[in-house]
């Protein structure tokens, strides 16, 4: 076991884990952070998908160890209210099916956008191409990052 | 509490049960079962201070927030949106003003608590807009005893009764006088025309809680106390443990025990990682029997059964086998597909905690009462002693209609009382099962002076049942036709997956019909509409669908897909679960791999609830349908599954998925399914849309495999 200092959506954190830990498991066992989810364990699926210094990262596959001195954003921490553009577009597109992708596809789309604002649609295909939706929202999800990029 | 309201709730329910066919109706919060997973939807109304439980479904507040509870499972399928819906319009109040959560199980207040079949609203569709109504008329006699008036004078609306004098009065202020009147046997449902809130297309009620990472699935659910456990299961079907060293695992920290149940060892730890890790460090050693399975031989097995006709056939019309003897040529293809996982993206999980005074279970299930009873019977309990709270599921297809992860969770939970939480990883749910069972079919044409003389279908599926639909298109509309269905045995375990049978029946059947029409040089739409309209006038033997509704999907597709003017379209059609689906596909070739750009899809399911959610299921059951028809492969090999997880696994990506354009057939009929019916045609409509392209058939699924090769 060591001891670690995170920071997760702008607050620090001591925790004492194995070094081999996937971040997801601190997220989701230790910080109580269950909104980053898993799905394959293996960073195929993008249902993981977290911020590690703004860019989009797989938790389950990034041991702790690796992360030292590094701000994590979690969907928890996307914005304040739940108003990140992205998530005014996904109500207002009704995206979700089961909804249990879609914290990670947010997360992957937030980090792009900022990336390349103004997208082409086979850019965005590119971007979300490893973000899974096993019920199939994905023409409900290009539909609403392309709504969030006009707001 | 009191008694008289508990007893008043049982009227209530007997009403129901005989003005609504059946379905449910009631909640446990008198059981003080509050839930701890909830929308997360912010009311436009002030909390009340007090609740008026109206009549066990719905309570209105003093401030006149209503909250409805949702008896039915959500797998995705948007049930705790619509379900809701169907209550609130009957109620007459403003969607804004219901806050819905989702009810647990209990058998004595709701029936058919299931997902499954695509039935949820088909089965509800009488009794929850009698649920509705009920409370709708105890708000207005309270308004009348209030004003000493006569019901008649009064409507309501939005949540409020007005008299026909101008006077208004809210439901926030009725709703404790409604609570203790005589709850009516005959209430009068509204007249469609008159909706305002079913047509209308509404939110996700759990989506502000879905975006912003809220605890609303199964996996996210904790408890004090609570450990966790991953199981060690046998590496393939046909084993049994030998021999087991754990030492490894109980080295690693926060492995709390090691116990194992049958040929199953479930390492118990205090954190998921160090159960996984346990898991990894396990070293069983196993003993085969001799029937591992594999690939090969499943796929003689099957070609061996589609040879020849079984000794009962499932129908048999005129007589098939003279008129294929007497036929010119005769059309002969067959199809085969192989065993899926249903992958829902959320691992299976189950909470429980076993003591002994209770076993209470929380956790993503399709079938709760099947859970209830065969959880009571493995640990030699009393049902009554077991509860069942539903959590929002990320995603089904099938897969948690089969219990066994609950079943494994209180077992465990039993053997180490303890609250545990069972989570599998992903390589466990793709090792584990059950499957969509491989399946082929054979469909033999005759073909007289240039007509369609006979038509035979066989088919054979694994642990399948009845693999045909006998009764359904082209039933009906041809002379000679006979079906066959042989159910081949397997130790593999197999069950339902989204559209079961149908999900690959149909991409055959529609396949074959194509390939029918072409023979006979007719337009394949055409020549379905033939068929049916000859069936009109002759129809042979009985039927399970409406020629006309066929007709009217078909019809509606042909227009909207501008049929015959595009480039490289294919057309197929189905009906299951009440539902009737066209859909016509179009690829493009580039580099020679093809590209589904577009699907058109006409769809009549009688009155649309939630047009939002409607399009939903549609679009996700035609992406589903493609993406497996074209990419969906595991194979067995040991009796073990090859392919451990989405590495080696293909699913559809956004990439890979057409614009698809949604037309309803308009329709005051009930409503019928929607969570699978447009999953079937949409195999068979890629695989025609590409013998437009390239001019060549294809038999077997994954389709994606034969393209490269004929490519
Ligand atoms: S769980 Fe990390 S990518 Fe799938
Ligand atoms: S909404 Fe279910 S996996 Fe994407």
């Amino acid at each position: 076991m060591t001891r670690y200092k995170i920071n997760v959506n702008n607050k620090d954190y001591d925790i004492e884990v194995d070094k081999d830990t996937p971040l997801l498991w601190v997220l989701r066992d230790e910080l109580d952070l269950v909104g980053t989810k898993f799905g394959c364990g293996i960073a195929q699926c993008g249902a993981c998908t977290i911020h590690i210094d703004g860019s989009a990262s797989r938790s389950c596959s990034i041991p702790i160890d690796t992360i030292a001195n590094k701000k994590i954003t979690t969907i928890e921490g996307l914005s304040d209210q739940g108003d990140h553009p992205l998530q005014e577009a996904w109500k207002k597109h009704d995206v979700p099916q089961c909804g249990y992708c879609q914290a990670g596809q947010i997360m992957t789309a937030a980090s792009f956008l900022k990336e390349k604002p103004n997208p082409t649609d086979a850019e965005i295909e590119e971007a979300m191409h490893y973000n899974i939706c096993r019920c199939g929202t994905y023409l409900k999800i290009k539909q609403a990052i392309k709504s969030a990029i006009k707001s | 509490m009191s008694l008289t309201s508990q007893s008043k709730r049982r009227d209530f329910l007997k009403v129901s049960a005989l003005a609504g066919g059946g379905l449910m109706i009631g909640f446990p919060w008198f059981m003080g079962c509050k839930p701890d997973i909830k929308s997360d939807i912010i009311p436009s109304l002030p909390q009340p201070d007090q609740w008026f439980d109206i009549s066990g479904f719905i309570k209105i507040g003093d401030t006149g927030l209503v909250t409805i509870m949702s008896p039915n499972p959500e797998i995705g399928q948007n049930i705790k949106t619509s379900m809701p819906m169907i209550i609130a319009e009957e109620l007459e109040v403003n969607w804004k003003d219901v806050v819905v959560e989702q009810a647990g199980l209990n058998k004595d207040v709701f029936t058919r608590q299931v997902a499954g079949g695509s039935q949820s609203i088909r089965h509800g569709w009488v009794s929850l807009r009698t649920a509705g109504a009920t409370v709708r008329e105890m708000l207005l006699q309270a308004a009348a005893n209030e004003w000493e008036t006569d019901v008649d004078e009064l409507t309501a609306s939005e949540g409020t009764v007005l008299h026909r004098d101008g006077r208004t009065i809210g439901y926030g202020e009725l709703a404790s006088k409604a609570a203790s009147l005589e709850i009516p046997t005959d209430v009068k449902l509204k007249d469609p025309k008159d909706y305002k809130i079913i047509g209308k297309g509404k939110q996700n009620v759990d989506i502000q809680g879905i975006i912003t990472g809220k605890p609303l699935f199964g996996i996210d659910f904790k408890r004090d106390g609570m450990v966790y456990a991953v199981v060690k299961r046998p590496d393939a079907f046909g084993q049994k443990i030998m021999s087991l060293d754990d030492t490894a695992t109980r080295n690693i920290k926060g492995v709390i025990d090691v116990v194992q149940f049958g040929d199953k060892v479930a390492i118990i730890a205090d954190k998921i990682w160090a159960a996984i890790k346990g898991q990894k460090n396990l070293k069983v050693i196993y003993v085969s029997d001799d029937t591992l399975e594999n690939t090969i031989s499943h796929n003689e097995d099957l070609q061996k059964a589609l040879s020849n006709p079984t000794k009962e056939p499932k129908r048999n019309d005129g007589d098939v086998m003279r008129a294929l003897s007497d036929a010119d040529e005769i059309l002969d293809r067959t199809y085969i597909a192989p065993f899926l996982p249903h992958n829902p993206l959320e691992p299976m999980n189950f909470f429980a905690d076993v003591t002994a005074s209770k076993v209470e279970l929380v956790g993503p299930i399709q079938t709760p009462e099947w859970t209830q009873s065969r959880v009571a019977q493995l640990l030699g309990r009393d049902a009554s002693e077991v509860s069942i709270m539903l959590t929002r599921m990320g995603g089904g297809f099938g897969r948690r209609l089969y219990g066994n992860f609950a079943l494994e969770a209180a077992e465990i939970s039993d053997k180490i009382r303890k609250p545990v939480q069972l989570i599998y990883t992903r390589e466990d749910d793709f090792a584990s099962g059950p499957y969509r069972p491989a399946s082929g079919y054979r469909f033999r044409a005759g073909i007289k002076d240039g007509e369609l003389s006979g038509y035979h279908l066989i088919g054979a599926g694994f642990n399948m049942g009845n693999a045909t639909r006998e009764n359904w298109f082209p039933a009906g509309t041809i002379k000679d036709f006979r079906v066959d269905s042989h159910n081949l045995k397997t130790n593999i375990p197999t069950g339902a997956w989204r559209a079961p049978v149908t999900n690959f029946l149909a991409s055959a059947e529609q396949s074959f019909i194509d390939e029918l029409a072409t023979k006979l040089d007719k337009d394949p739409i055409t020549f379905r509409l033939e068929l049916l309209r000859n069936a009109k006038d002759n129809l042979i033997g009985e039927i399970d669908y409406e020629l006309d509704k066929m007709i009217g999907v078909i019809e509606l597709a042909r227009g909207k897909s501008d049929w015959g003017n595009r480039k490289n379209q294919g057309f197929s059609c189905y009906y299951s679960h009440n539902t009737y689906v066209a859909e016509v596909a179009e690829i493009e070739l580039t580099d020679d791999l093809p590209k589904v750009t577009r699907v058109s899809c006409a769809v009549d399911c009688g009155i649309v609830i939630n047009p939002l959610g409607a399009i939903n299921q549609i679009e996700g059951g035609i992406i589903d349908g493609i993406g497996h028809a074209l990419y969906g492969d595991l194979t067995f090999d040991k009796g073990k599954a090859k392919e451990k997880n989405f590495n080696q696994y293909r699913l559809i990506k956004m990439s890979e998925c057409p614009d698809i354009d949604v037309h309803f057939v308009e329709s005051n009929n009930d409503p019928t399914g929607l969570g699978e019916p447009t999953l079937p045609p949409a195999g068979g409509a890629v695989a025609n849309a590409f013998f437009k392209a390239t001019g060549k058939r294809l038999y077997k699924q994954p389709y994606y495999k034969e393209m490269e090769m004929l490519g």
